[in-house]
C-alpha cells in the first residue's frame, strides 16, 4: 500500500494532534462543505465513490444517506461499539487519527442535515472516550462545532455515549435502544433507522471506519477513491489480522486483496513451522473457511468472499493453524454468542444456550457420537428464524464448523 | 387507507381484509390458526417468540416496470423467500400466497416449541396454569412430543419471586415474551416491571416500591402465556378444571366491568363454595379484556366470617338472632304503622330489582324513598347520557373528552385506561380539576380551578363554545377544541362538591353538550362517575338523593328503612338521629355503623349469591348471574323487600328476580324493551378470547352470557338547563383548611378490607396537605394532627404533597374521618407533652 486513507497516522506522525491535523488540511473540507456545498452534493459524491459500510454489512453509504426520511430533527449515530472478536480497527483510528474521523462525522451530519451526532462507544473504550471528549472540546474551541458554524447557519453538536459492555449494541437498532436508555435489544425492521431511528427521528448510523473515509472522498473526489479496490467494492479496507500469524495487526489494503497476500506477504505467514488450517474472515460472525488454495486466492471484497461460503464482514481475519481443534474454536465462538445473546428472540436465546451445552460436552469428553448430529440439527434449526443477525451468526458458525471440519468433531467424540 | 382491502390466499383459502391487517389476524379471521406466544391483539407486535413463522409467497414484479410477472398460463408468478417470516409483524399484501402449515412452516414452529421447552421446567402437574396454558396447548399441537435436550442441563431459577403483594413470578416458567411488560408500558402507562440481564438470564423484575405498583397488575397474569405470573389470590389454590364459571358484573364502580367468577367447593372453608378467582369477561364496549385490581382481588368480603347470616332483633339493648318470620313481622308492622312517616334510604350498590322493589314498597306505604349516594345529576344522565352504541374505543383523532371534578384513575380505573387510550389515538382531552391527576399527562388542555368551582368553569366553557369572544383566555383553546370535536364525551364527578354542586355540574355539563349538539348519538354525551356501581340504576328506578342533607330528611321520621347503605359511617352525627327514631331497620351485608343503631338487622346476599341487573354510568344494563350458594340465612334484597311488602299490604307479583325485572320493564319506560333474555344476547367480538386454541394466549374469558344493552333516551332533551347553584365561598381562616374528601381505589371500605392480600396496598390513614400550608399551620410530614370539624375531633397523620392545592387538605374516604362533602376544618399539630 502506497498511501493510507484511513490509517493516515502511519504516514503522518502526530496527526492525532489537532494542530498537526489542521496543518495537513484538516477541517478544510468540512469548512468548504458547510460554506459552499449543498447536502445533496455531498450525498452524490459519496454515492459516486461507491463507499460501502465498513461495519460488516457493506451497505452503500451514499445510498443509505439518500434514504433519509424528510422529518426533522434528524440524527447521526456513529457505531463505535467495536465488539467483534478479532476486530481492532476503529480503536486504532480513534486513538491515532481521531480528527479525520470526527471531520467525517461532521460532514455526514451536514449531508444528513442533522444537528446532533451521537458517538456510541463500547463501554470498554472508557479511556478512549475520555480522550474523544477532549478532542471534541478542542473542536468547539476552534469553532468547528457549535452554533452557526462559519457563519453559514449550521449548528452542530457531538455527544459521546458509552455502552455498558454488550456486543448486541453494535447491532444498529439495539444501539439506538441503548442510546435511548433502554435495554440493548434489536428493533423490528421495518421501519428502518433512516426513517424512524433515534428518538423516532430519521437517523444515519455509520461505522467509524466508514466515516473516516469521507473527508478524503469529498476533498479528492469519487474517481480518486475508485482508483483503489474493485469496481463493486471500491476503496481500501482495514484488515484486522490475528490468530496464528507471524505479524498480527491492522493492514489497510485495497479491497480485493487476496487472502494469500494478506496472510503470507503482509502477515508474514504462519509461525513455528505450522500449517494454515482455517480462516475466520470476519471474527466470530462469518462461517469458518478451510484454507484451500481456492480460498487463499479469493479476493477479499464484498462479492468474492460469499462465493466461497463466508462473508467479508468487518474483515477481522483470524488465522487458525493445524494445531487447533475446530470443535474447540466453535466451542469458544458459541460461548461468546451465548454470553452476548440479548435474549429477545427464542431461537437465539435458547439455541445458543443449547449449542453451548452440547459443545461443552464435546469439549469435556462426555459427548456421544450422536451429539455432533444433534449439534448440527439444533444449529440448523436456529438458522433463518432469528430477529437479528446475532443468532444467525451463532448458528452459522456451528453449521459451517461441523460441515467443513466434521472430522475434528468426530475425533473428539470417538476418542471418549 | 381504512377503506382499502387486500386479498390474499392463506392455506388455500382466499381472504379479504382491511389493508394493514397483520397476517396472523387475517388468518384468524379466516379460521386458520397460526400459533403465537408474544403476539397479543391488544399489544404492539414485537416478533420475539418467533412461534408464528410461516412461508410467505409474494407476486413477482418486473424490476423496471413494477408490473406483475405472469407464467405461461397467465397466472402471477409467486416467489417464496428463503426464510420463514413472522406473521405477527407482517401486514398482509395483495396477491400473497401464505403457507401456514407447510412442512417447512410446521418444522419451524416445531423447532421453536422445542427451544422454548429446553429451559422450561415442565412442572405442569403443579402449575396453576396447567389445563389452560397456551404453552401446554401449543406443545401438544406443534411440539415434537419428546425433548432432545438433556434434562440435567436445564437451568434452575427462583420459583417464588414476589413482584409485589399481588403477583408472583416463577422465573423458570417465564418464556420472555414481554407481554406483561408491554401491557404495563403500552396499555396502562405503569412501566413498573421490565427485563433485566440478557440472553438466557433475561428476567422480569419490578422497579417500583412497593413492588409491581399498578392498579392493573392482575391483567398480566391473564395474558401471561405460561404459568410464570400468578396471583397471590389463586396461586396453588385450585386446578382450572375444578372450577365452575359464572358471569358477573363487578360490584365496585360505575364502569360495570364484565367478570367471570371461578368458584370451587373449598376444604378450608368448611366445604363451602367460594370464589377462587375473578377474571375479566370480554366486552369490547365496557372493559375489553381488562379489569382493575380492586375488581379482581376485592371479593373476599363475600366469604368474610363477619358477614350477617341471620336476622337479628334488638332486645334489652342486646342483639338476638331471630327467625325471618319474626323479623319480617316486626318490620312490616313498624313500617306500615309509620305510613308517611317512613323514610327509606337505599344505596347504589343494590341491583335494579332491589331498588325498584324498595321504591315501590316505600311509595306504597306513603313514605319517602331516597338514594343514599349524595352525588347529583342522574336525571340529566337520563336525558343526555351517552347514546346507545357508545364505545370509548371508537374515540380518537377529531374527538374530544372532557373530564371534570373527577380522578378517574382512582374512581373508575378502566375508564381512565380507555380515556388514556383515546388520547393515544389522538383524541383531545380537556381536564377541569382543582388538582393534578394521572390523566394530566395525556390532556391537551388542563384547566385548573378551585374546589367547588367546576360547575361555573364548565358553564363558561359552554358559553365559550357558542361565542368565542369574551371567553377568558385560559378557556379559549379548550372551548375551541370541544366545539370542533366530532364526538364529545363528558365525564363528571363530585370531587370538591356538595350534592347540590354535583347536580349543578351535571346541569352545566348537560347544557354544554346540548348547546354544542353532542347529544342523542353514539359516543356523545354525559358519563357520571358515580360513587357506586348502580347509582344510575337507582336514579332510573326513581330514587334521588336529598339535596338538603340526610339529617334533615330523617328529621322526625317515624320509621327508617336503610338498604345497602351506611350513612352513619360517613356522618356519625346521624347515629343520634337513628337512636331517636321510633324504629330503624337495616338490611346489609355487615354489621355496619348504621346497623348498630337499628332495631332489626336483616342479612342480605352479596352480589355473587344472587342474580340481578345493574346499570353502568354509560347506561348499559347488564346481567349478573347467581354464582355462590346463599350464606347462612341471607336473602336477596329484592326478596326481603317484597316479603315485607306482602305482610305490610303492598302487593308484589314478584316470585323471582326475572318476573320482578319484567315489572321494572313495564314500569320504567327506558327499560321497556329489556328482558333477561335480551340482556343475555351476545355476539363474538374481535379479538376472539378464550377459545380452544387459546389464540388470545391467556385465560381471559369469552362472553357467552350477554353484552348488556345500552339504554336509549326516552326523555326529551329539551332546553339546556340554567345553572343556578354557586358555591359558598370558603376562605380558610387561620388554622383552617378546606377538608376535601377524595376517592381512592383501594379504600378501607367493608368490601375491600376483608381481602388480606390487599392489606399493604390499602389507602393509608392520613390527610394530604400542601407543604406551604404545613408551614403556616405548623404541621410536619408524617406527624399527627388534630382535626376539628362540626364539633367533632379526630387525630390523623399528615403527609405533605406538592400536588395538593394550597388552602385545602385531601381526605381519602373511608379512613376513619367521616366526611360527606368538603368542609372547613381546624387543623393543628398534636403537641407532644413536655416530659419533666
Amino acid at each position: 500500500m502506497t498511501e493510507h486513507i484511513v490509517l493516515r497516522h502511519r504516514d503522518i506522525p502526530d496527526i492525532g494532534q489537532l494542530e498537526v491535523y489542521l496543518k495537513h488540511g484538516g477541517f478544510e473540507t468540512f469548512t468548504d462543505v458547510v460554506k459552499n456545498k449543498s447536502p445533496q452534493e455531498i450525498i452524490d459524491v459519496v454515492k459516486a465513490s461507491g463507499l460501502r459500510g465498513r461495519g460488516g454489512a457493506g451497505f452503500p453509504t451514499g445510498l443509505k444517506w439518500s434514504f433519509l426520511g424528510k422529518a426533522k430533527p434528524r440524527y447521526v449515530a456513529v457505531n463505535a461499539d467495536e465488539s467483534e472478536p478479532g476486530t481492532f480497527k476503529d480503536r486504532e483510528i480513534m486513538e491515532h487519527n481521531p480528527f479525520q474521523f470526527l471531520e467525517g462525522v461532521a460532514i455526514c451530519c451536514y449531508a444528513a442535515e442533522a444537528n446532533h451526532a451521537y458517538i456510541y462507544m463500547r463501554g470498554e473504550f472508557w479511556d478512549n472516550a475520555a480522550r474523544m471528549e477532549e478532542h471534541i472540546q478542542q473542536l468547539y474551541d476552534r469553532g468547528f462545532l457549535g452554533k452557526n458554524l462559519f457563519g453559514a447557519g449550521f449548528d452542530l453538536d457531538f455527544h459521546v455515549h458509552l455502552g455498558a459492555g454488550a456486543y448486541i449494541c453494535g447491532e444498529e437498532s439495539a444501539l439506538l435502544e441503548s442510546l435511548e436508555g433502554k435495554l440493548g435489544m434489536p428493533r423490528l425492521r421495518p421501519p428502518f433507522p433512516t426513517v424512524n431511528g433515534l428518538f423516532s427521528a430519521p437517523t444515519v448510523i455509520n461505522n467509524v471506519e466508514t466515516l473516516t473515509n469521507v473527508p478524503l472522498i469529498v476533498s479528492r473526489g469519487s474517481d480518486w477513491y475508485r482508483s483503489f479496490g474493485t469496481e463493486k467494492s471500491p476503496g481500501t479496507k482495514i484488515f484486522c489480522l490475528s490468530g496464528n500469524i507471524a505479524k498480527p495487526g491492522n493492514y489497510e489494503l485495497p479491497l480485493g486483496t487476496p487472502f494469500r497476500e494478506l496472510i503470507f506477504e503482509h502477515g508474514g505467514g504462519i509461525p513455528d513451522g505450522k500449517k494454515l488450517k482455517a480462516i475466520l474472515p470476519a471474527g466470530a460472525s462469518a462461517p469458518i473457511l478451510m484454507a484451500t488454495d481456492e480460498v487463499l486466492d479469493t479476493k477479499m471484497d464484498y462479492e468474492s468472499v460469499p462465493n466461497v461460503g463466508s462473508q467479508l464482514g468487518s474483515a477481522s481475519v483470524i488465522i487458525i493453524d493445524d494445531s487447533v481443534d475446530i470443535s474447540w474454536v466453535e466451542y469458544k465462538i458459541t460461548k461468546f454468542f451465548k454470553h452476548e445473546s440479548c435474549g429477545k428472540c427464542t431461537p437465539c436465546r435458547e439455541g445458543t444456550y443449547w449449542m453451548l451445552h452440547i459443545l461443552e460436552r464435546i469439549h469435556e469428553g462426555t459427548a456421544t457420537p450422536d451429539d455432533v448430529d444433534l449439534l448440527d440439527s439444533v444449529a440448523q434449526g436456529v438458522q433463518g428464524k432469528c430477529l437479528c443477525a446475532l443468532g444467525e451468526f451463532a448458528s452459522g458458525a456451528v453449521v459451517a464448523g461441523v460441515e467443513r471440519f466434521r472430522s475434528d468433531f468426530d475425533l473428539k467424540v470417538a476418542s471418549q | 387507507m381504512a377503506d382499502k382491502t387486500v386479498t390474499l390466499t392463506i392455506q388455500g383459502i382466499e381472504v379479504t381484509v382491511p389493508a394493514g391487517t397483520l397476517l396472523v389476524d387475517a388468518a384468524k379471521q379466516a379460521g386458520i390458526y397460526i400459533p403465537v406466544f408474544c403476539y397479543h391483539p391488544k399489544l404492539e407486535p414485537v416478533g420475539m417468540c418467533r412461534m408464528c413463522l410461516v412461508e410467505i409467497g409474494r407476486p413477482k414484479k418486473d424490476r423496471q416496470s413494477g408490473e406483475l410477472m405472469t407464467d405461461e398460463s397467465g397466472e402471477p408468478i409467486i416467489e417464496f423467500g428463503p426464510k420463514l417470516e413472522t406473521s405477527c409483524t407482517t401486514p398482509v399484501g395483495e396477491g400473497w400466497v401464505v403457507r401456514t402449515s407447510s412442512e417447512r412452516a410446521l418444522q419451524g414452529q416445531k423447532q421453536i416449541v422445542e427451544y422454548l421447552l429446553t429451559s422450561h421446567p415442565l412442572d405442569c402437574p403443579v402449575c396453576d396454569k396447567g389445563g389452560e396454558c397456551p404453552l401446554q396447548e401449543l406443545t401438544m399441537d406443534f411440539g415434537s412430543g419428546k425433548s432432545r435436550f438433556l434434562y440435567d442441563e436445564k437451568m434452575h431459577l427462583a420459583k417464588h419471586v414476589p413482584l409485589g403483594d399481588l403477583i408472583f413470578l416463577d422465573r423458570e416458567r417465564c418464556i420472555q415474551c414481554a407481554r406483561c411488560t408491554r401491557f404495563q408500558e403500552e396499555v396502562v402507562d405503569d412501566p413498573v416491571i421490565g427485563f433485566e440481564q440478557r440472553g438466557r438470564s433475561l428476567q422480569i423484575v419490578t422497579y417500583s416500591d412497593p413492588g409491581f405498583n399498578s392498579y392493573f397488575s392482575g391483567n398480566t397474569t391473564d395474558i401471561c402465556p405460561v404459568g410464570a405470573l400468578t396471583t397471590a389470590d389463586f396461586r396453588f389454590e385450585a386446578r382450572p378444571w375444578e372450577l365452575k364459571q359464572a358471569a358477573s358484573i363487578c360490584p365496585h364502580c360505575p364502569v360495570g366491568c364484565n367478570l367471570t367468577l371461578n368458584t370451587r367447593r373449598q376444604p378450608d372453608q368448611d366445604g363451602r363454595v367460594t370464589i377462587q378467582r375473578i377474571m375479566p369477561r370480554h366486552n369490547e364496549a365496557v372493559n375489553e379484556t381488562w379489569i382493575c385490581d380492586k375488581g379482581r382481588f376485592a371479593h373476599h368480603f363475600t366469604r368474610s366470617p363477619r358477614r350477617l347470616s341471620s336476622p337479628k332483633i334488638r332486645r334489652d339493648n342486646d342483639w338476638v338472632d331471630c327467625t325471618w318470620e319474626e323479623a319480617l313481622q316486626v318490620v312490616a308492622k313498624a313500617v306500615k304503622k309509620a305510613g308517611d312517616g317512613l323514610v327509606g334510604v337505599a344505596g347504589g350498590r343494590a341491583s335494579n330489582e332491589d331498588l325498584f322493589a324498595f321504591k315501590k314498597l316505600v311509595d306504597g306505604l306513603g313514605g319517602k324513598a331516597l338514594l343514599a349516594d349524595s352525588m347529583g345529576g342522574g336525571d340529566w344522565v337520563q336525558k343526555v347520557g351517552v347514546g346507545p352504541g357508545t364505545n370509548l374505543r371508537d374515540l380518537g383523532q377529531g374527538d374530544a373528552i372532557l373530564v371534570v371534578a373527577s380522578d378517574l384513575h382512582e374512581e373508575a380505573p378502566v375508564w381512565w385506561l380507555r380515556v388514556k387510550q383515546a388520547c393515544d389515538r389522538g383524541a383531545d382531552l380537556v381536564l377541569v380539576n382543582p388538582r393534578a391527576t394521572r390523566l394530566d399527562k395525556f390532556a391537551s388542555t388542563r384547566i385548573g380551578c378551585e374546589f367547588g368551582e367546576a360547575p361555573s368553569v364548565v358553564s363558561a366553557l359552554s358559553d365559550g363554545m357558542a361565542s368565542p369572544e369574551g371567553v377568558p383566555g385560559r378557556l379559549k383553546s379548550a372551548a375551541k377544541k370541544l366545539a370542533a370535536a366530532e364526538h364529545l364525551v363528558v365525564f363528571y364527578g363530585q370531587e370538591g362538591l356538595p350534592a347540590a354542586g354535583s347536580q349543578a355540574l351535571a346541569e352545566a355539563s348537560a347544557a354544554l353538550l346540548i348547546n354544542s349538539g353532542h347529544v342523542g348519538s353514539p359516543n356523545n354525551g354525559l358519563i357520571p362517575v358515580w360513587p357506586h356501581n348502580n347509582t344510575q340504576g337507582g336514579w332510573d328506578m326513581g330514587l334521588k338523593p336529598t339535596t338538603k342533607g340526610l339529617a334533615s330528611a330523617l328529621d322526625g321520621a317515624k320509621a327508617i328503612y336503610l338498604m345497602a347503605s351506611d350513612p352513619v359511617g360517613d356522618d356519625p352525627k346521624l347515629a343520634e338521629q337513628l337512636k331517636a327514631a321510633p324504629f330503624v331497620v337495616v338490611q346489609d351485608l355487615f354489621m355496619t355503623e348504621t346497623a348498630r343503631e337499628a332495631d332489626v338487622v336483616l342479612p342480605a346476599q352479596a352480589f355473587a349469591e344472587r342474580a340481578g341487573t345493574y346499570t353502568t354510568g354509560e347506561r348499559r344494563v347488564q346481567r349478573s348471574y347467581m354464582t355462590l350458594p346463599p350464606l347462612g340465612e341471607a336473602r336477596p334484597d329484592w326478596l326481603i323487600v317484597s316479603q315485607i311488602g306482602k305482610q305490610a299490604g303492598v302487593s308484589f307479583e314478584a316470585g323471582s328476580v326475572v318476573s320482578l325485572f319484567a315489572e321494572v320493564a313495564a314500569s320504567i319506560p327506558a327499560y321497556g324493551d329489556l328482558t333477561y333474555q335480551s340482556l343475555a344476547e351476545f355476539k363474538i367480538e374481535w379479538p376472539p378470547v378464550g377459545g380452544d386454541d387459546l389464540y388470545f394466549g391467556g385465560t381471559s374469558y369469552s362472553n357467552r352470557q350477554g353484552l348488556g344493552i345500552q339504554l336509549d333516551h326516552v326523555q326529551k332533551v329539551g332546553k339546556a338547563p340554567k345553572v343556578t347553584w354557586t358555591q359558598t365561598a370558603h376562605a380558610p381562616a387561620d388554622q383552617q383548611l378546606l377538608l376535601v374528601p377524595v376517592e381512592r381505589l383501594l379504600d378501607r371500605g367493608t368490601t375491600v378490607v376483608p381481602s388480606d392480600m390487599l392489606a399493604n396496598r390499602l389507602q393509608a390513614r392520613h390527610i394530604e396537605v400542601n407543604p406551604k400550608d404545613a408551614v403556616r399551620l405548623g404541621l410536619q410530614d408524617g406527624a399527627e394532627a388534630v382535626i376539628e370539624m362540626n364539633g367533632s375531633v379526630h387525630k390523623i397523620d399528615v403527609v405533605l404533597r406538592d400536588s395538593v392545592p394550597e388552602g385545602s387538605a385531601l381526605l381519602p374516604r373511608s379512613i376513619g374521618v367521616p366526611a360527606v362533602e368538603p368542609k372547613l376544618a381546624k387543623i393543628q399539630p398534636v403537641r407532644e407533652k413536655q416530659t419533666e
